[in-house]
């Protein structure tokens, strides 16, 4: 049977028929919710899509947090099902506390629209582990909020954990630090994606959505996008996913 | 409307928090010297929400006040807000006109 893969669709997503487009080329069944959509049977992973859901008023992704279909992603992510917020999705997911951080405005001052060059960090995980290597993976952002935000604490212990998942590098290879020219938006440590605790749960600025054929200009992200397909396939048929904590586990 | 409920009139200041980075402030502060203005510093930008809360009594509105400012109008990670009681007002403002 397919892998259905849930495409969260608030007012004002746009980026939700390349999501469709990606889940095609991964092979997954796309099925797309429409923001008041609270039941979400059948459906083995979420993704939530780029755009300025509810026109991002007062913050970015914080009104779409309280929709009616984001309680029950809340609900979905704490039984332990895949979830993947890109670019307005992962500040969707931030602003309802299922990543840590924020997303801040750009430090340049511009909304940037361009390539990136993005490192994963962690290869096993349920949005990794289709990825054939680590190596540097190239796709685009598009936001005027991406500057990812925690204070010191916080991020020690993400590193810690190994919750960061991807950042931004330099063409030489390393990481991209607030201010070299590879970060796009000033996120400290050049974070561009992070997991929460349990690790069924991330986000991430640039679109590997948009970067799944070679005609797209990369097809870099595709192996993200597998990924989460895979995972979600696992999660349907076993109630888990490999690589993942309990819940109650990860809170400890 | 229970006719023991009052109307309660509020603003909601919100600004980054002291060391978070605002491109908008500094926007700002750089576009000063293009009006001849000098020695303005530490612009920071924030929002302000007015609103009117109908409920039992001051406390009470009060209270709703300071939870949807605390969920929903600032984000307590990179931002802090203040809120400003403005005094009873007659009836509930409709919507857009505000008063």
């Amino acid at each position: 049977m397919t892998t259905r893969v849930g495409i969260v669709l608030f007012p004002g997503s746009n980026r939700d028929i390349d999501a469709v487009n990606a889940l095609n080329v991964a092979g997954a069944e796309p099925v797309v919710l429409w923001h008041e959509e609270t039941d979400l049977a059948g459906i083995s992973g979420i993704l939530l899509p780029g755009g300025f859901a509810y026109g991002d008023y007062l913050r970015a992704g914080v009104i779409a947090r309280f929709s009616p279909v984001m309680r029950a992603v809340a609900d979905f992510a704490a039984k332990g099902g895949p979830v993947l917020g890109i670019c307005n999705g992962f500040q969707v997911l931030a602003e309802a506390h299922l990543v840590p951080g924020a997303l801040l405005r750009n430090r340049g001052l511009r909304f940037v629209c361009r390539q990136v060059t993005l490192l994963p960090e962690q290869m096993d995980t349920p949005f990794t582990r289709e990825l054939d290597a680590r190596r540097p993976l190239r796709m685009p952002v598009a936001h005027g909020e991406g500057c990812y935000f925690a204070d010191d604490a916080t991020l020690d212990a993400l590193e810690a954990d190994g919750g960061v998942m991807w950042r931004y590098a330099n063409p030489d290879g390393s990481i991209a630090g607030p201010d070299d020219a590879g970060n796009p938006n000033g996120s400290l440590r050049g974070i561009a994606g992070v997991r929460n605790a349990a690790g069924n749960v991330a986000g991430l600025m640039p679109h590997p959505e948009t970067a799944v054929e070679a005609i797209l200009g990369s097809d870099d992200g595709l192996g993200i996008i597998r990924s989460l397909v895979v995972s979600a396939a696992e999660w349907a048929s076993t109630g888990t996913i490999a690589g993942t904590r309990a819940v109650a586990e990860a809170a400890r | 409307m229970s006719e023991h409920s009052r109307s309660y009139r509020f603003a909601v200041n919100v600004t980054p928090k002291p060391g978070i980075l605002d491109p908008q402030g500094k926007a700002v502060e750089r576009s000063l010297p293009h009006l001849g203005i000098s020695g303005v510093t530490g612009v920071r930008v924030g929002r302000r929400v007015e609103m009117t809360v109908t409920a039992a009594d001051a406390a009470a509105a009060r209270a709703v006040v300071d939870h949807l400012a605390g969920d929903l109008l600032s984000n307590p990670l990179m931002e802090r807000f203040e809120v400003e009681a403005l005094g009873e007002t007659e009836a509930p403002a409709t919507a857009g006109v505000g008063g």
